[in-house]
């Protein structure tokens, strides 16, 4: 186990050893300690590490992950795991605006609240907040699941396209194009399947089903004499 | 890109190492805010029928002591004075408008920062550091502190359009953001009488609150009014004589993140700024909810 203490060297140093267990991989777990709300901690590891960061990070902590297990032993400011390719995020606090922004694969789980625009623009990775999400979450989602224990802010699902959102509590309002839809037997499927892999003790059956009404990104053919 | 911070004190016991305290929430702000820096610190307050304002001057050698005589040969009443660096701190048992009158006519290049009883703002260009140790920041004393780092967007880097900025009596602004629609509000509330020195979008939100707070509004109800005047990004910090408060614009579009102890209530814009405060591991930590006061003050 390497253990980097981020009150002695810089963020800088933190990231290139853990860039360069791409061609070694001699050394698979790692521990952060002193973070203080830094920036950009654990930021484009491509390798199968395992990253526990002990206190509060700041922005884009694990930002581009590919691979690495990351977990936050504290909360987590703008943009967490923002297009994360593969692998997984734990925040065991509450994260900022913009958790999970982009991202195409892999799998957050906010323990605590996530602030605003959770999931913008996701592009297939699946991301569960254990708490409430902010305003503007999904906007624009285009595939992944979102999962909320909680309540949702205002306008979820902006300008939807394919990602399904579970919503447990009350949502304040939904977005252009987003709409509540049935709870299929598939659907209680994937969403036990997502509650059990971030470890939330939860009934699937107490949550509602939200997801693009597809009315607003599907070409009509009605429209076809306006071009 | 700016950074705000504050620090209020629940525990009076900490009073004497509120400069030391907030010093490097201020630093820790720096890469928010390179250009120039400010706080409005309160405490020593003077007694009921006395005013304290901070003045500064744009000459560093300004002769302090032939204006002080003068004005006390002028007002005829008592009064004590100290200077911190570019700036005085003038205490004075009299009527706040009657020392502004004798003030521009003796002296119209001295600007007032702050008038009140407790209130001291001090500000200036340069790094966050620079501003700290000019002013003695680590060694002052106090019941709460507000400050901000400015990396300058909508007008010019100068000690003018430095925050914070003055709202009225023992109150000040300090933002993170931009406004949109500050020229118009501007030449609106010239209308009403307040007056403005710069071009500064954010004297232009302090100019509002002085304006509601004259018309009568509390704090609470001239801040509703601002979240619909105002059209553009804001995080405020708002000092008051028994406390701060904080507020975001409806959709949240810069950061602000609160921390709360048995000993303090902290905000700044990012974390990274309460990491050196005491007891921070074991703080409540949030994020303020858009559009949503949050105030603190001692009863």
């Amino acid at each position: 186990m390497k253990t980097i203490d981020l009150s002695l060297c810089a963020v800088r140093n933190l990231n290139q050893a853990l860039h360069e267990q791409v061609s070694q991989l001699d050394d698979r777990e790692w521990v952060v300690t002193h973070p203080d709300g830094k920036h950009n901690l654990a930021v484009g590891v491509n390798a199968a590490l395992s990253i526990d960061i002990q206190g509060h990070a700041g922005y884009y902590c694990a930002g581009m992950n590919q691979k690495a297990t990351v977990t936050v032993h504290g909360n987590v400011g703008v943009g967490v795991a923002e297009n994360m390719m593969s692998g997984a995020v734990r925040v065991k606090g509450s994260a900022s605006q913009a958790a999970g922004a982009t991202a195409h694969g892999g799998l957050l789980v906010i323990e605590g609240d996530a602030g605003a625009r959770c999931g913008i623009s996701m592009k297939g990775i699946d991301i569960v907040v254990g708490g409430s999400i902010g305003h503007m979450s999904c906007f624009m989602g285009q595939a992944g699941r979102l999962v909320v224990c909680g309540d949702a802010g205002d306008a979820l699902g902006d300008s939807l396209y394919e990602t399904r959102i579970y919503v447990k509590g009350s949502v304040k309002s939904l977005g252009s194009d987003c709409v509540e839809k049935p709870m299929r037997a598939e659907h209680l499927e994937e969403l036990q399947e997502l509650l059990n892999r971030a470890g939330f003790d939860e009934d699937p059956k107490a949550f509602k089903r939200y997801g693009s009404a597809r009315q607003l990104y599907n070409f009509k053919v009605d429209n076809a004499s306006a071009y | 890109m700016c950074g705000i911070v504050g620090l209020y004190l629940k525990n009076p016991a900490l009073e004497s190492q509120l400069g030391a305290l907030f010093e490097p929430m201020l630093l820790a702000m720096t890469d928010r805010g390179p250009d120039s820096a400010g706080f409005a610190i309160y405490g020593d307050e003077v007694k009921d029928g006395w005013v304290k304002l901070t003045l500064q001057s744009n000459d560093a050698s300004h002769d302090w002591k032939t204006l002080m005589g003068a004005l006390e040969g002028r007002l005829g009443c008592s009064l004590d004075w100290f200077t911190n660096a570019s700036a005085a701190v003038l205490k004075v048992a009299a009527e706040e408008s009657a020392v502004r009158t004798v003030l521009r006519e003796l002296a119209p290049g001295v600007r007032i920062m702050s008038a009140g009883q407790s209130i001291e703002i001090l500000k200036g260009m340069g790094l966050p550091r620079e501003i700290a140790e000019r002013f003695g920041l680590a060694k002052m004393k106090g019941s709460h502190i507000i400050g901000h780092t400015r990396m300058a967007t909508e007008s010019a880097v100068t000690m003018e359009g430095s925050h914070p900025f003055t709202t009225g009596d023992d109150l000040c602004l300090v933002h993170n953001g931009s406004l949109s629609n500050h020229f118009r509000l501007r030449q609106e509330l010239r209308r009403h009488g307040i007056e403005f020195e710069t071009e500064n979008d954010t004297e232009v939100a302090a100019g509002y609150l002085t304006w509601r707070l004259q018309q009568g509004d509390s704090l609470q109800h001239a801040l509703d009014h601002a979240l619909e005047e105002l059209d553009g990004f804001f995080t405020f910090a708002i000092g008051t004589r028994n406390g701060f408060a904080v507020i975001r614009d409806p959709i949240a579009c810069k950061p602000a993140i609160l921390a709360e102890t048995d000993d303090y209530v902290a905000m700044a814009s990012e974390y990274q700024a309460l990491a050196s405060l005491p007891g921070i591991d074991k703080a409540r930590v949030w994020e303020p909810e858009p559009a949503t006061l949050y105030i603190w003050e001692r009863a």
